[in-house]
């Protein structure tokens, strides 16, 4: 298995969907090889960090609706009534 | 605190009467109260602020809409919030024709032989602290925001909205396998994006014996 493909299977490695045969080798490429090791524990952190970019805590306070868009949304409702 | 829950349910009822009962008045409050907050998800998905806005009008006409089939077995920002969200996917996919930024050159590059063409960096370790820290949320609330179209949105619902890849699919009325690559490099091109901010300052060729 090279490198190419070692990132090409990834994440199919990660959410467990490769045959045994395949993880086997996956792993013993893992094993031995430092550069994809770095690369699977960076791509790891990358998930994580996307994973709580938008945790209700960490997104800005809710802004006020613009006032233009409160009137574009009332307007748009008046015209769906008629 | 059971009682507060109580509260806020009541309070949602009694905006739910009012907005059946077709009262203007409650339907300018309902959009007041929960708009901000629909929003910053419509944001998620555009980085146009008048698509974002567009979604969001969307997102009120069709409550307007469906008011009567909302059963009240959620929560009432949760029934939004999805609205929001299918609103954000449709109008996605009315545009789908539009040309997309490539998401190539964010893509890891490998040499002829299949060894990584740049020598992946170790990242810092990922500690609490930096991961609670609002700059770095921001940083990557910024990359996501880099991230072509479609490939933000299967992001946003498979790893933030925690879809399922079935579910994720058929909301964006593709194939499984093709969001599975998707997802995936989706993810390679955010790992790329922020690859300058979290790797740490040691040289990684430093490692790398002749
Ligand atoms: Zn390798």
């Amino acid at each position: 298995m090279t490198c190419r493909e070692f990132v090409e299977f990834l994440e199919a490695y990660l959410s467990r969907d490769l045959g045994p045969a395949e993880q086997a080798e996956f792993e013993r490429h893992l094993a031995a090889c430092e550069a994809c090791r770095r690369y699977l524990e960076s791509y790891r952190k990358a998930v994580e960090l996307g994973k709580r970019a938008f945790e209700p805590s960490a997104e800005p306070v809710p802004p006020q609706v613009p006032e233009s868009l409160v009137r574009a949304i009332l307007k748009a409702k008046r015209e769906q009534k008629s | 605190m059971p009682h507060e829950l109580e509260t806020l349910a009541s309070e949602e009822q009694a905006l739910l009467a009012r907005l059946r009962a077709g009262d203007d008045d409650a339907f300018e409050e309902l959009v007041r109260s929960y708009g901000g907050r629909m929003l910053a998800t419509a944001r998620r998905f555009f980085t146009n602020e008048a698509d974002a806005a567009d979604a969001v009008q969307d997102a009120f006409l069709s409550v307007h809409r469906y008011l009567e089939s909302f059963s009240g077995d959620s929560k009432l920002s949760t029934w939004l919030h999805r609205i929001v969200v299918n609103a954000c996917l449709m109008k996605l996919r009315a545009r789908r024709a539009r040309p997309e930024s490539s998401i190539e050159e964010l893509l890891p590059r490998f040499v002829g032989d299949g060894h990584h063409a740049a020598e992946p960096a170790d990242w810092r370790p990922a500690d609490e602290s930096e991961l609670e820290r609002a700059e770095s949320r921001a940083l990557v609330r910024d990359a996501i925001g880099q991230l072509p179209e479609i490939h933000r949105s299967v992001l946003l619902l498979r790893d933030i909205e925690g879809l399922s890849t079935a579910e994720t699919a058929a909301l964006l009325g593709t194939s499984e396998s093709a969001t599975k690559v998707r997802l995936h490099r989706a993810r390679q091109a955010l790992r790329t994006l922020l690859d300058p901010h979290f790797r740490s300052i040691a040289a990684p060729d430093a490692q790398v014996t002749p």
